[in-house]
């Protein structure tokens, strides 16, 4: 799973996949600590928000 | 008693009626808990799996209910990415469709690994070399996509709402949906395709074995393109049986036309597809390996034409056809049938794809090895279906699911006041 792992190997099949699975979480966790971080600030700055 | 909890505006049935409603779905759950930890405590002699049928029926229930979930991503797709804004009215239903589909599946697939302790393996010992490593992977992720799309629907309940924080980390999720949904179309792809992909290598098996472009075969794009067609189809039917269920109008007729109209093209041009891949295969593929096509249909108890026919043309081309002439897709009555088959059409195709293919005699000195299922694998294929009745009805009550619900059901001389 990662590159310390000893059945790691730096050949095509484990680059393909670890590097689409890791780019997915990437994506996942990126995304969501951008709106829990924009939501502390946005709730320390005050107001309630606008709706949608 | 919970009315500070029920979203403003709308009706729901009495507390007392609701939870004893609850208690007759928790009673099958119960059974189907009982037979999952049997599974779990004695092991797999529970099920009637054997040397023949190392997938049986938790796997088809896998790939159905993954298949039927396919109108998650294919409308978050259309709603984000190709901004069919008309789909905001039926896509929170959707999510929490796709939600208990894919939550069932990883469900059923921690009863049938035996082990489930060990199902952190996949990730930490991955063989890279096998379809269903890509199939765990991006399954894994794209349930963690649901789950963020499913998140801020729950955040708009009413008391949680009146919360700061999240009330504006629901605000910025749904900012940023287009980026989830793009992520999980992409992993829908893969894993959608890679269940096929899994039928369609197996060369040993003359009846699942394709040709393809590259790594892929042909079954790996129809496993994509079914699952975006058919899932609509299921989340139409599951909206269809909660306004029965509630006596309320969720969806407008105008969303529902539109997404029946999508799926049934989507449907059309996936059967033509499919029928050119059987053919090819029934031309081509298998008298290559030295089989006629009579062999996968004849000398058996169980398996025929039928199953041909019903797959292909009664849960095919004719839900499909159904839903792209105008005149039957907006009959209520023509619309309902066409769903149901087309559901039912896509479960027949998973049934083939997963189970025929090991009953399928392939030596010359064997027979067809027909399965019965014990009631312990039925008992945990069912308990999805609970647990799926369970999750829809506690967000109808406690969510804001439907957007038009208020509109659609306030009576036109109120709405005119």
């Amino acid at each position: 799973m990662f590159p310390f792992c000893f059945e790691w190997a730096w050949d095509i099949g484990h680059i393909i996949f670890f590097g689409g699975f890791w780019y997915a979480i990437g994506i996942l966790g990126a995304g969501m600590t951008f709106c829990i971080g924009k939501a502390a600030y946005d709730t320390v700055k005050g107001g309630h928000g606008e709706h949608h | 008693m919970d009315s500070a909890l029920i979203p403003e505006g709308v009706k729901r049935c009495p507390l007392p009626k609701f939870l004893f409603g609850l208690a007759i779905v928790s009673a099958v759950l119960l059974w189907g808990v009982y037979a999952m930890f049997l599974c779990w405590f004695k092991g797999l002699n529970q099920t009637n799996m054997n040397d023949y049928y190392g997938f049986a029926l938790w796997i088809w229930a896998d790939l159905a209910v993954i298949a039927l979930g396919g109108g998650a991503f294919f409308t978050g797709l259309l709603k984000y990415i190709f901004k069919v804004d008309e789909l905001k009215n039926i896509i929170n239903f959707t999510v929490i469709i796709g939600f208990i589909c894919y939550s069932s599946a990883l469900l059923i697939l921690a009863i049938d690994i035996g082990q489930p302790l060990r199902g952190w393996f996949i990730f930490w010992h991955a063989n890279v070399h096998s379809m269903l490593t890509e199939v765990a992977f991006c399954l894994s992720c794209y349930f963690a996509v649901l789950t963020i799309e499913f998140i801020p629907n729950i955040l708009e309940n009413r008391q949680l709402n009146k919360v700061g924080f999240f009330h504006h980390l629901a605000h910025n999720m749904h900012g940023v949906m287009a980026i989830f949904a793009a992520t999980g179309a992409f992993l829908s792809f893969f894993h959608q395709g890679s269940l096929g992909g899994v039928a369609g290598v197996l060369y040993g098996r003359p009846f699942a074995f394709r040709e393809g472009l590259l790594i892929w075969p042909w079954t790996f794009f129809l496993f994509t393109w079914s699952a975006a067609a058919f899932g609509p189809c299921f989340s139409l039917t599951v909206t269809w049986i909660t306004e029965k269920v509630t006596g309320k109008k969720l969806v407008s007729d105008k969303t529902v036309h539109l997404l029946a109209k999508i799926s049934g093209w989507m449907i059309t041009t996936y059967m033509v597809a499919k029928i050119i891949d059987t053919i090819y295969w029934a031309t081509v593929t298998a008298p290559s390996m030295g089989f006629k096509m009579s062999h996968f249909y004849s000398n058996n108890g169980f398996y025929g034409y039928w199953i041909l026919f019903a797959e292909i043309i009664l849960g095919g081309l004719i839900p499909g056809l159904l839903l792209v002439f105008k005149g039957t897709r907006e009959n209520p009555t023509t619309r309902l049938a066409a769903i149901i088959l087309a559901g039912i059409g896509v479960c027949i195709n998973r049934w083939v794809m997963v189970l025929q293919i090991m009953a399928v005699p392939v030596m010359p000195f064997d027979t067809w090895a027909l399965y019965i299922p014990s009631w312990q694998e039925v008992a945990t294929t069912i308990l999805p279906v609970a647990y799926g009745i369970i999750l829809i009805a506690l967000a109808y009550r406690y969510l804001p699911v439907f957007p038009q619900e208020v509109e659609l059901n306030t009576p036109a001389k109120t709405a005119a006041e």
